[in-house]
């Protein structure tokens, strides 16, 4: 690899540094009961309401389906994440210093594999959250479960529910992009 | 054939529907093209917002009504300074010190004149204040709220009518005695005299209370009057600032059957007083300290929430008699009642209640006359200015009864005139009448929004009526008043709109919109809640027995109460709910209702806390309940009290849950 594609890589380790500043994915509620809507991030280490009192309300309405609270502090994921993402930064540093672009494969693959990982485990927390309610439940609505969609809209009762991926996702995006490109590039010297 | 004559006959009355038709469109209901188009102008769609607030006093009730214009929509009422079941204000054990008095609690007042808060001379839509008339007091709003925040009590004064106007910057707020009282010589103490030593004894007060940067009152000074009966104010702005004119009636001091007796000299007083001068007096330690209890309540969310009450035992007086050139009289036809001082400051209206004309004086003539010393004589120490020397005109045939006037923006003037029911544009420098307009009926202040600023926002009018009759369905005996909207962007004044306001407004303020709601607080952060009994979360939740005393910490969340289930109350003991409202979003309020309670609710915001006092009588088990329909578990909402005779052993226990 030349020095311009070991800068490259490096910027592609280094751009992850961002992840730590946005979040990665969205959840969006619209009810008429909430004109300016209601929602939460998640991020490589929490999850925060979009407004300051968004998660307490979120679940404050929770408690009426019996879904289990969303507490940031239970969930190991949150705890586990900020390592792979340190980890990614510096292996992708250590690349570029090293300069073999068949590591960058490897680099590649294991972060594709995280972010499989991560999606799959996303989905098994909204599964768990939507389908393992509390059967003293105040409402219960037959057939009913609440598992928030993985992408997209999706109506439960009078709430509409969008997920969609936030900067931090776009950010990781990127980073995978450039450094496929250098992949590409330096298969082709 | 047969058909054509049936034709014919029909003609005639469709002439008949039609004469009928434009009749009616110019009728009683004022001078419109078409219903439509004013409606159109009146009209704001759902979910849209009014363009202006519009803030009434509530006269009798005490509170202050708020309002969207142009729609009329009421849509908020503020209470000030008479209890409020509906929120419990006064009633529940935060606000009660709020309605405290150097007469003990006052559960009623009199609201008169709210007016706002200005910056250079422009409405800042920060506070806005309000007099109440019986005991003089007056009270400061916070708009960020919408929650009365101080009350200040006024001494040596009886009626508090010409209150509560402010000066450009909001340096002072104005006050004064309506009705005279008899004072003594050196301490000015309400004094046991005859009543028909009214000439000898009574006097009156103007007082200034200065307004700190935090918006807290604190009386500066009080001016010693003659004993007549001052009725309302305006401050000078511009050239005039520095300034602020009284008007005053009862310059022949009768003390009974005034509406003969204080009507009969054919001039009154404006009384003009140079406040930056009184001052500059008071801050050199001039005049002298009098006793003057009064109490100042005030309540900050910040600290705690619960309203503190003041005791202030002294006030500051300034005698123009023996401090110079801080009161002049300016003589004016007859029984003067509102004092309104033009946008640019030079010119000052009187509404000569009595009087065929509108004087206007001139505010620089007013100067060089005081400077050349142009007097016609004095009253009681005071000097009376000469009325040729000060006047800058006449408004000739400005109907019966002028009351109060507003300007816009165009050198334009509107007054109401209370006894031909009507309101009449004229033009500030020429003096002529431009337009009038009937308002239905007998209107008392008129209100254009920054209409007594510096800068009007000449588009609507609003009248005042004092009386209502048949403007709505009918009520029985006693109904709402009604206020009309008028617009006045055009040269002819156009009536747009009857709707009805709460209790008896006199004066009122408007401001754009803009300039208030986007500072609105939604809700109390919990985190900031410093309330000494709150209990901010249900883990803090409990109940205390000391003595005869029981506190309840409760807290309320969609919804439950925690704790629900009380047991070891006694007959005899003092019960204190200290209710949290745990939740943090816009517009989720819990109410607290208590069977037997001889009090009122509790309406507790989000991250506030209340607290009801109850004083079970019966033995028994008594429910409480959520009385803000929160949630669709609202209903079930509630909890019990077991209340043991007075000398039993039941154990003070609680839960929430199982």
């Amino acid at each position: 690899m030349d020095k311009q594609k070991r800068v490259w890589m490096a910027v592609a380790a280094l751009l992850l540094i961002g992840v730590y500043f946005f979040p990665i994915w969205s959840i969006s509620m619209e009810a008429p009961q909430y004109p300016e809507g209601i929602g939460m991030n998640i991020s490589v280490d929490t999850i925060e309401g979009k407004q300051k009192n968004d998660l307490q309300n979120i679940n404050g309405l929770n408690h009426y389906i019996g879904m289990k609270e969303i507490n940031p502090d239970s969930i190991p994921e949150l705890k586990i994440m900020p390592y792979i993402f340190g980890f990614l930064i510096i292996s992708g540093l250590v690349i570029a210093g090293i300069g073999n672009h068949k590591w960058i494969l490897f680099w590649l693959g294991l972060f594709v594999l995280f972010a499989i990982a991560g999606l799959v485990d996303f989905y098994l927390w909204g599964y768990d959250y939507g389908h393992n309610l509390n059967p003293d439940a105040p409402i219960k609505v037959p057939g009913m479960t609440y598992q928030p969609p993985l992408l997209g809209s999706k109506q439960l009762l009078n709430i509409n529910a969008t997920s969609l991926p936030h900067i931090g996702f776009y950010i990781s995006l990127i980073s995978m992009g450039i450094a496929g490109t250098i992949w590409w590039k330096s298969k082709e010297d | 054939m047969r058909k054509l004559l049936k034709k014919s006959l029909l003609w005639p009355l469709a002439a008949i529907a039609a004469i009928g038709f434009i009749t009616m469109g110019c009728s009683s209901n004022g001078e419109f093209g078409s219903s439509s188009d004013a409606a159109e102008k009146v009209y704001v769609a759902p979910g849209e917002h009014d363009e202006f607030y519009g803030f009434f006093s509530g006269g009798y009730n005490g509170q202050l009504g708020v309002y969207g214009l142009p729609s009329g929509r009421h849509i908020f009422t503020i209470p000030v300074f008479s209890q409020a079941a509906v929120n419990g204000w006064g009633y529940n054990e935060e606000t009660k010190p709020m309605l405290q008095t150097t007469d003990g609690f006052i559960p009623w007042g009199d609201a008169h004149h709210p007016e706002l808060s200005q910056t250079n001379g422009e409405t800042d839509g920060r506070w806005i204040f309000m007099n109440e008339n019986n005991t003089p007091r007056i009270a400061r709003i916070g708009l960020d709220e919408f929650r009365t925040q101080e009350i200040i009590e006024i001494p040596n004064s009886a009626g508090n009518h010409a209150s509560s106007f402010v000066t450009p910057n909001t340096e002072y707020v104005t006050a004064a005695t309506r009705f005279s009282i008899p004072m003594d010589e050196d301490n000015m103490q309400n004094m046991d005299v005859s009543i028909d030593s009214y000439k000898e004894n009574f006097q009156g007060t103007i007082s200034f209370i200065k307004v700190s940067d935090e918006g807290h009152m604190s009386i500066d000074f009080q001016i010693r009057m003659p004993g007549f009966n001052y009725d309302l104010s305006h401050s000078g702005k511009g050239p005039s600032d520095g300034w602020a004119f009284f008007t005053s009636y009862n310059s022949e001091e009768a003390h009974t059957m005034l509406e003969i007796n204080a009507s009969k000299n054919d001039k009154d007083y404006i009384a003009a007083i140079n406040w930056e001068k009184a001052a500059e007096y008071a801050k050199e330690g001039k005049g002298k300290m009098i006793p003057g209890e009064h109490y100042r309540n005030y309540i900050d969310h910040e600290e705690g929430g619960i309203a503190k009450s003041e005791l202030i035992e002294e006030v500051r007086v300034l005698d123009p008699r023996e401090l110079e050139g801080i009161v002049y009289f300016l003589p004016t036809p007859k029984s003067p009642h509102g004092v309104d001082v033009d946008p640019t400051g030079q010119y000052i209206a009187a509404g000569g209640k009595l009087s065929t004309v509108i004087p206007v004086h001139s505010f620089e003539k007013m100067m060089t006359a005081i400077e050349n010393e142009e007097f016609e004589g004095e009253e009681q120490g005071i000097p009376v200015l000469s009325y040729d020397s000060i006047l800058h005109g006449e408004v000739q045939n400005p109907g019966l009864g002028p009351l109060h006037t507003e300007f816009d923006n165009r050198g334009n003037a509107y007054t109401t005139a209370f006894i031909s029911s009507e309101i009449v544009k004229w033009d500030v420098e020429t003096l002529e009448v431009i337009d009038r307009i009937d308002v239905y009926y007998s209107p008392g202040h008129l209100m254009i929004p920054g209409g007594d600023s510096q800068k009007p926002d000449g588009k609507y009018l609003v009248a005042l009526n004092k009386i209502t009759k048949d403007r709505y369905l009918p009520t029985g005996p006693e109904m709402f008043h009604s206020a009309q909207l008028i617009d006045i962007s055009g040269e002819k004044m156009q009536l747009l709109l009857d709707f009805p306001t709460e209790g008896e407004p006199h004066y009122a303020q408007g401001i754009a919109a803009e300039k208030v709601k986007e500072n609105q607080k939604r809700f109390y952060e919990i985190e900031d809640n410093n309330h000494p009994h709150a209990a901010k979360s249900e883990k803090e939740t409990r109940v205390e027995r000391d003595g005869n005393e029981v506190h309840v910490y409760m807290t309320t969340i969609r919804s439950h109460f925690a704790p629900d289930n009380i047991e070891g109350i006694k007959v005899g003991d003092e019960v204190y709910f200290h209710v949290t409202n745990l939740e943090q979003d816009w517009d989720v309020p819990h109410g607290f209702a208590m069977k037997g309670a001889n009090n009122a609710e509790l309406l507790v915001m989000p991250g506030e806390t209340a607290t009801l006092k109850w004083e079970p009588k019966k033995e028994g088990v008594f429910p409480f309940y959520c009385t803000d329909f929160c949630s669709a578990l609202h209903q079930e909402m509630q909890g019990y009290v077991r209340v043991s005779p007075e000398n039993s052993d039941t154990q003070i226990s609680y839960s929430t849950g199982q």
